[in-house]
Parts: structure tokens; sequence; C-alpha cells
């Protein structure tokens, strides 16, 4: 059994809401994606439901985390991480 | 050296302050832009850490005849000031048909300036095409505070630019800006000279401020980009409004109220 991870970055922390980034992993060798290579430059999916109707299933989201006091506007990492599997 | 001329415009500056990059097209002559690919395969010498800009290229080199160029001094006197120094300089090569990109990072560690920064120039002396695999850059990355290639994880997002251009076309970038090297499927080697330039002035108004007043100034300080997350978006245009208080010297700048409004304390003091 092999694993395929798709991960899903969000507009705000609802699975639902829009697919602003992506990337896949792909463990049964069959394709290699990387960095800024993806087809076109649209997502995979429209919004992070849209990868569970495809059979993709939701293994671990990103906690919501307040900011530290004295960070309230630093900016960072993406936010809304959402991590998908396929296994075959 | 040339300085006065070609300085930028308000609103390219404020496009740099939101996008964190300019770009300049087919802007080194075609002579040029040989003697650099020969330069390019043959080696080009180090330059120490530090050494201000007038020293640290040979008057006859190529890179000395780009950062004279007119169009190249003026940027660099508008963005980083008179005489910045050289912090160093490398020579990128992407070989044909390499299987993976470069993931994507900032350069240098997490750089937490907030009133200051560097430049890097990159310079691409022959045409990139799209399998070439041209620099990848994410516009508006750059105020966030991540460090180096921490953001590897990060494949594509919305907005990206995967850059192919015309030979001679010159990138400034602040120094925080999330890039990489894409994989090149092509069969021609691809060649790309960066170098990095440190402030030796306050960044203060160093550009042809004439149409600082105009309005498309605060339309480019406004812009989002189609991968910001709704929220965080809305903290990176209030980033950019300190930014711009601090290129500007204007404490009373602001967009929408936001920066005022947060820091209203009424009666109380400091």
């Amino acid at each position: 059994m092999k694993q395929q991870v798709l991960v899903l970055y969000l507009s705000s922390s609802a699975l639902d809401d829009r697919v602003v980034g992506w990337a896949r992993y792909d463990g049964t060798g069959r394709s290699n994606p990387t960095t800024g290579d993806s087809d076109g430059d649209e997502p995979p999916y429209e919004t992070g439901v849209d990868a569970l109707r495809d059979g993709w299933r939701l293994f671990q989201a990103s906690q919501l985390i307040p900011p530290y006091p004295g960070h309230e506007y630093d900016t960072s990492f993406m936010k809304h991480e959402f991590l998908f599997e396929k296994l075959e | 050296m040339e300085t006065t001329s070609n300085l930028l415009s308000s609103v390219l500056m404020a496009r740099f302050a939101a996008q964190g990059f300019l770009r300049f097209d087919s802007v080194v002559p075609d002579d040029l832009n040989a003697v650099a690919m020969d330069a390019m395969r043959d080696g080009v010498p180090d330059v120490p850490y530090g050494v201000p800009l007038s020293k640290a290229f040979p008057p006859d080199s190529f890179a000395h005849r780009l950062v004279t160029l007119p169009v190249v001094a003026g940027a660099l006197r508008s963005l980083v000031g008179p005489e910045p120094t050289v912090d160093h300089i490398a020579v990128h090569v992407r070989e044909p048909h390499e299987g993976s990109a470069q993931p994507l990072h900032g350069d240098a560690i997490i750089d937490t300036r907030r009133d200051a920064f560097d430049v890097q120039l990159m310079y691409y002396p022959h045409e990139v095409t799209a399998d070439m695999g041209g620099t990848l850059l994410v516009p508006g990355s750059h105020l966030r505070l991540t460090n180096e290639s921490d953001t590897g994880r990060y494949q594509n997002l919305r907005g990206q630019i995967r850059l192919t251009c015309p030979a001679g076309t010159v990138l400034f970038l602040h120094h925080g800006i999330w890039h990489g090297g894409r994989r090149n499927d092509s069969a021609q080697r691809r060649y790309m000279f960066k170098t990095r330039f440190n402030p030796t002035t306050p960044q203060v108004r160093l550009w042809d401020t004439a149409d600082l007043d105009d309005p498309a100034v605060r339309a480019e300080l406004t812009t989002t980009f189609p991968w910001y997350e709704f929220a965080t978006g809305r903290l990176e245009v209030y980033n950019r409004i300190k930014l711009w208080r601090t290129l500007t010297g204007d404490d009373t700048f602001d967009i929408d109220y936001w920066a005022t409004r947060v820091s209203n304390r009424p009666g109380r003091t400091a």
C-alpha cells in the first residue's frame, strides 16, 4: 500500500473555502511533482471539500493559534494547511 | 557612476513596496549580454562581502557595465541609495533536463528588519522560455517572516510568476521575497547572475518623489494577490503601510484608516 499526499492551503480555516496554494507528493513513484511545475496556474481543486468529493481523505488540518503578544501583525507561513491522502 | 537620472517614480516604488520586486525587460543591450554570457561560462571572480559598489567590479567587467547602465543605476539609487555595499555575487546555472526544482525559499536567514531592506539584482543574459524553468517568484511574499527554505513545502501558490523573459532582463528583489529556480526541462543551460546590495544611507525618499500624491501610489499599495489568505492579506496591507511610512518619512500615511484606527488610544501617553 502506497500513499499519495495532497497539501492544500485555503483562504481561511474553513474546509469549504477557496484553495490558494497546493503541493503533491507521490509515494507510488509514478510522478515527481516539484516546485512551480503544476499544470497551468489553477489548483487541482477549487475548495478543500472538492478534494474530499474526489476521494481524498483528510488527515490533518492546521490548528488555530492566537498570535503571540507583540507579533499580532507579523505574517509568516500559510496558516490554513490541510493534508489529504489517497492509498493504493 | 551615473546615479542622478533614471530614478524610479513613486508609483514604481510603491509597486516594489507591495510586490517585493520590479522587472525591467530587455534593458541590457545585446553586446553586453554576449560579454556577460562568456564571462559567466568562464567563471566570474568573487566579490568580498561589504565592498562599496564603486570598487566592487573591474571597470572593464560586464558587472560594472551592468550596474552603470542608467536604468540599473537609477533603480539602485532609488532603492538603496548612493554607494551601497555589494554583499555577494552568484552565477546560478540550471542544467538541461534537471530533474527537480529549488524549493521555494528566501535568501539568507530570517531577516526581521522593517525599516531597511537589501535589494537583490537578478540578470538574465539570454532569453528564458517556459521549458527552461525560469525563476519562480511569489509577488507580495517579501514581508513574511520565514527562514530560508522553510517554505519548501509550498509547491504552487495562486498568482505565482513563472518567469519567462527576453535577453537582457533585470529584476530587483526585496531580500525577503519567496522564490526558487524552476526545473529546467529544456536542452539548454540556463544562466542567471545575482548580486545583493546593502544600503549605507537611510532609505527615505531616495527616488523621484514628484508623483508622491498620485492616486496610483495608493492603488499599488492596496494590491492583493490570489495566494493571500483573506485575513492575513489584510495584515500584508497593514505592514505595507508601515513600510511606506518609513520610506516616505510620513508617519501619518494610511490606507482606509487601518493603522490610525489600531493606534488610537485617547488620553494615554506612550
